[in-house]
């Protein structure tokens, strides 16, 4: 039986292996250790925490509806035409995937902070952008719609086009194709590739901070909360518990999108 | 001021000499080591970046074998790193109640006080807003920034502002004074409170609104030695240096203000 061999399980594996799994499991572990489970329902619904979700949900939601409305063009640009300059284009847009967030946010203060020219205009309409809660959705959605560009261009890729074509030989018009065929049938990799920026958005810190700025309400989403109570206040309780509901909701994503979803990257 | 300095600088290494000799005295009868050798981390609130940095380039020289690693942060970030292990031997913080923090917990010896500090007003290079005053801030057309509560620059500001029953709507609270220059200094905001030690250090890229002493917040700095400290008798060197010898004279120079 040659399965068996592979069977067996290597002793010399199995221990970093086992190394592996502790790397990550130790530290939340600690973290669930830490929480003050007495206190931590009253804590959950305290203003300063209420605040700061709302905020999160809202901005990782505008985040997340700006990468759909631009990216799934982009996606299906880049996935079904022969757009010159097709792969400099897809490098370019995963690059925040690789970048360290604050380099976003230093690059989106020095594109769009209030001196410069981009920020000047904005300025005599009356929208500036450091500091507001619109800065912090688009530091979000800067890191976070690499993901939605990639998830739906693999969707696009791997489905065959056979059912445009079938659309097309009846008579259906180009824009009727795309609404009625096309992406009804990428819709499961769009809900993949929302939901995976989405949880990006809800945990990004580096961008925002740099590029908006901390103040509770306005851009204090949960992650600066957590960061702020630890570093700023020395409130380690409070960074503990919006450590936690910041773990939930990761949890609750990867449950979610478990098999769902996650079928559309396979 | 160089002979200054030079003269500073005795009395400072004669005055560590003299503690040595008094607090080693199980050293024997020979002449006791240079106690400002060897390596050394030191914690400091990210104001006294300047004078640190500056007095420690004397210190390597006039001590050959001492080296110190600084890192410069908000004061209750720094705190908060000690409570949780960070491996420092001296830190120095923007005010006491920072600092009171490890001495509850039993982290350090006895605080010692380092200086004094100050609150003034940051703006653009030019002052193109106008602004003159405490009250001036409240105008809600202007965007200011003020340090997070708990971080000792902006408890300092809290502080005034509410003697001067002021209300300021900040666009952003910062983590320490560093961050907030920088967001002046980029045109983000238009004002910031910050120490007056700031304004000197940022050099003409920004411009100082003076506030007088009768509205302003005057705080302490402390600096201690951890019990944890692995080099005990260089880091009890380096603060007794830093409260009476070579780093005063930097710190003046970068406008502090004496403890005492």
């Amino acid at each position: 039986m040659i399965r068996g061999v592979t069977r067996r399980p290597l002793l010399g594996l199995l221990i970093p292996a086992a190394v592996a799994v502790l790397f990550i499991a130790l530290p939340l572990i600690g973290l669930l250790l830490h929480v003050d489970w007495s206190n931590l329902p009253s804590q959950l619904v305290s203003t300063d925490v209420l605040t700061a979700l709302r905020l999160s949900l809202e901005c990782s939601i505008i985040a997340v509806a700006v990468s759909l409305i631009i990216g799934v063009p982009l996606a299906y640009l880049l996935a079904r035409t022969g757009l010159p300059g097709r792969r400099v284009i897809r490098g370019l847009v995963t690059l925040p995937l690789v970048l360290p967030p604050v380099v976003g946010g230093i690059a989106l203060q020095t594109a769009l902070g209030r001196t410069t020219p981009i920020g000047t205009v904005l300025d005599h309409f009356g929208i500036v952008l450091p500091f507001s809660t619109a800065g912090a959705a688009i530091a979000e959605a800067f890191v976070g719609f690499p993901f939605l560009v990639i998830t739906v261009e693999a969707g696009l890729r791997q489905r065959d086009d056979h059912f445009e074509e079938m659309a097309a030989t009846l008579g259906a018009r180009p824009w009727r194709r795309f609404w009625q065929v096309t992406m009804p049938l990428a819709a499961p990799s769009i809900a993949a590739g929302a939901a995976l920026c989405w949880a990006r958005a809800l945990g990004e810190f580096g961008a925002t901070i740099t590029f908006a700025g901390s103040f509770p309400g306005t851009t204090e989403t949960l992650p600066i909360a957590a960061y702020t109570s630890f570093e700023g206040s020395g409130q380690i309780g409070m960074a503990i518990t919006l450590s936690l509901l910041l773990l939930a909701i990761s949890v609750l994503v990867l449950v979610v999108l478990r098999d769902r979803w996650l079928g559309a990257l396979r | 001021m160089k002979i200054r300095t030079r003269t500073l600088l005795v009395f400072g290494t004669t005055a560590i000499a003299l503690a040595g000799c008094g607090s080693s005295p199980s050293s024997g009868p020979s002449a006791s080591p240079d106690p400002l050798s060897g390596s050394i981390t030191v914690f400091a609130a990210s104001s006294l970046t300047s004078a640190f940095n500056t007095a420690e380039k004397g210190l390597e020289v006039d001590h050959p074998g001492f080296t110190a690693q600084y890192s410069y942060g908000s004061s209750q970030a720094l705190v908060t790193q000690v409570i949780n292990g960070a491996p420092a031997d001296v830190i120095a913080t923007a005010n006491t109640s920072t600092m009171q923090q490890l001495v509850a917990k039993g982290l350090v010896n006895t605080p010692e006080a380092l200086c004094k500090n100050k609150l003034e007003i940051i703006v653009a290079p030019g002052n193109p807003k106008g602004i003159k005053t405490l009250a001036d801030l409240a105008n809600p057309s202007l965007s200011v920034v003020l340090a997070q509560p708990g971080v000792p620059v902006g408890d300092y500001a809290t502080k005034a502002l509410a003697a001067a029953h002021i209300t300021v709507t900040p666009k952003s609270l910062q983590l320490d004074d560093a961050l907030l220059v920088e967001q002046v200094e980029s045109g983000n905001a238009d004002a910031a409170l910050v120490f007056v030690t700031d304004v000197v250090t940022a050099g003409g890229k920004v411009t100082g609104v003076p506030i007088p002493d009768a509205q302003n917040v005057i705080g302490t700095y402390e600096i201690a030695v951890l019990k944890a400290s692995t080099h005990a008798a260089a880091a009890q060197a380096f603060v007794t240096d830093a409260v009476s010898g070579d780093v005063q004279t930097q710190l003046l120079a970068d406008g502090f203000l004496k403890a005492s």
